[in-house]
């Protein structure tokens, strides 16, 4: 049985393909202006790379901010549900799953039966999302894919004082103009960042294994300012792109889905 | 014959009001240059070129704004919530309630008659509802922030912004700007977004008496009249000052109590 999750999110869009269990393929693109545009193109780079057909897949649950959109889908889920599910079959020791997207950033509580017991989100304010790196990358000219390991060279802790970006913006094309290092400010940002997401993890209360989930968590800077501001060592999730767990998840619930429609045929 | 002046430094422009007997002499408002000391110098160049006097007659000058502490000639720095209050006070002497929007922030606030300070709140931590806000919009509209409030006027059918946040409304404008929409309908959904969120501060301060604005957000007639139908009050207007240049008045008001109140006062 072949089953798929398609996630489509504010700034990229996924697919994973999945075969009774095992990932067959996944792929990600930058989204398009219009989310089914985004659907349709991830979910032929998918099939392409295994050489299968829309019609030889089971059942496709989609996901994401423009999950309402995918026209090609069986079922929905939420992301938190997807995240939590995804991160929960590749660790099943985990308890907690931060994901920073690109225009939110959640925090999931597990149960022990990897069930969501408690989440929350900010979506209200950039500050504390993906975006806020975005805007800043841009003001320091450095590709967002090469700030993490850019800020690694970071020899002089700065600090930023403003969370709203507006702000940060300004106050970091001060440090600019001060003669500050692109490194420094780029550290002292994840950390900016890594404090804001730390406090709404922490409102929920944050029980180890914790993982972070998203396309941030590739970035190392912010991923260790988020462990330094947790006082968690968090765990990375082995051999899987953090940035497909919400379209990992939601294969992982389309496979559910679908053993449970071919019990009632 | 005591001349004083006062000089108000903010994010984005830089005021000075110089005074004689209470009443304005000279004046002048710029653009704020990187350099808080470069911009307070100018602009009090340019005052004392206007009033056709020289700094050696000012006999005592108080600096208040975001930079306050970096204007090389002052005798002293206030707070621009004191500044405001007091300026407030002398353009609208009847006010109680001052609302003042800066380039970076919004205070809200209730005077007495001496336009001292009671109640008071300030969101400087968001840039929406602030100054910033409407100068974001402007840039993505590709106009004035002067020609804002009159969209407000023209519009048929405003559009709402569903975010408060700066950037995720900044998103919105883009693209509301790329479907085409009318920009006048744009700029009054901008304009009503903003005043949606200075009603929070005003409200939080629990208005009454006289409402009076200051800052130069007070120009924007398309804020001032939502805001009006919002907090369901009206707000004051006078001609006989610049409402941007509040902060600077009572920063001159300031410092000639404080000639007066030395004793210093020869006449």
């Amino acid at each position: 049985m072949i089953v798929a999750g398609c996630d489509i999110g504010s700034l990229t869009a996924k697919a994973v393909i999945m075969e009774n269990g095992k990932v067959l393929s996944d792929a990600f693109i930058r989204v398009k202006t219009r989310p089914e545009d985004s659907a349709n193109e991830v979910m032929q780079m998918a099939l392409d790379k295994v050489g299968l057909t829309m019609d030889e897949i089971d059942y496709i649950v989609g996901t994401g901010y423009g999950r309402k959109q995918i026209p090609f889908v069986d079922g929905v889920e939420s992301e938190i549900s997807c995240h939590a599910k995804g991160a929960f079959k590749v660790m099943p020791s985990v308890r907690m799953v931060i994901d920073i997207g690109g225009q939110d950033a959640k925090a999931t509580r597990l149960d022990d039966s990897g069930m969501v017991a408690r989440y929350i989100y900010n979506d209200k304010c950039a500050s504390g999302t993906g975006r806020f790196l975005e805007v800043m990358a841009e003001a320091l000219e450095v590709p967002l894919e090469e700030i993490g390991s850019h800020a690694a060279q970071s020899k002089e802790k700065l600090s930023i004082s403003n969370q709203c970006v507006i702000f940060a913006e300004t106050e970091v094309i001060s440090l600019v103009n001060e003669g500050k290092e692109t490194a420094d400010i780029l550290d002292a940002l994840h950390h900016s960042l890594a404090k804001r997401v730390a406090s709404l993890a922490r409102s929920i209360e944050v029980n180890e294994d914790v993982v972070m989930t998203g396309g941030v968590a590739k970035n190392a800077g912010v991923f260790n300012a988020l462990s330094e501001a947790l006082n968690v060592k968090m765990k990375s999730l082995d051999g899987v792109d953090p940035q497909i767990m919400g379209a990992l998840g939601a294969a992982l619930f389309a496979e559910e889905r679908s053993d449970a429609s071919h019990k009632v045929v | 014959m005591i001349i004083v002046a006062g000089c108000d430094v903010g994010s984005l422009t830089s005021k000075t009001i110089i005074m004689k007997n209470r009443k304005i002499i000279g004046s002048s408002i710029i653009k704020s240059k990187p350099r808080p000391g470069d911009s307070a110098e100018l602009v009090m160049a340019e005052a004392l070129a206007s009033a056709g006097i020289s700094k050696g007659d000012i006999e005592y000058c108080i600096g208040t704004g975001y930079g306050r502490e970096k204007i090389p000639f002052v005798n002293e720095a206030v707070s621009e919530i004191s500044c405001h209050g007091k300026g407030a006070r002398w353009m609208m002497p009847t006010a109680e309630t001052v609302i003042d929007i800066g380039g970076q922030d919004c205070k809200t606030m209730k005077i007495d008659k001496d336009g001292n300070i009671g109640r008071f709140t300030t969101n400087d931590k968001c840039a929406s509802g602030t100054g910033r806000f409407l100068e974001v919009m402007a840039k993505v509209l590709n106009v004035d922030i002067d020609e804002l409030g009159k969209m407000s006027l023209k519009a048929k059918d405003p559009v709402t912004l569903a975010s408060t946040c700066t950037v995720w409304a900044q998103a919105d404008v883009i693209k509301y700007v790329n479907s085409g929409v009318p920009i006048e309908d744009i700029g009054a959904g901008i304009n009503t977004a903003m005043a949606g969120r200075v009603a929070i501060l005003v409200n939080a301060v629990k208005p009454e008496g006289d409402i009076f604005m200051t800052g130069g957000v007070a120009k924007n007639v398309g804020v001032l009249t939502t805001l009006e139908k919002i907090i369901g009050k009206k707000i004051k207007k006078t001609r006989k000052a610049d409402p941007q240049m509040a902060g600077a008045i009572g920063a001159a008001l300031l410092s000639l109590d404080k000639v007066s109140g030395n004793g210093r006062r020869t006449k």
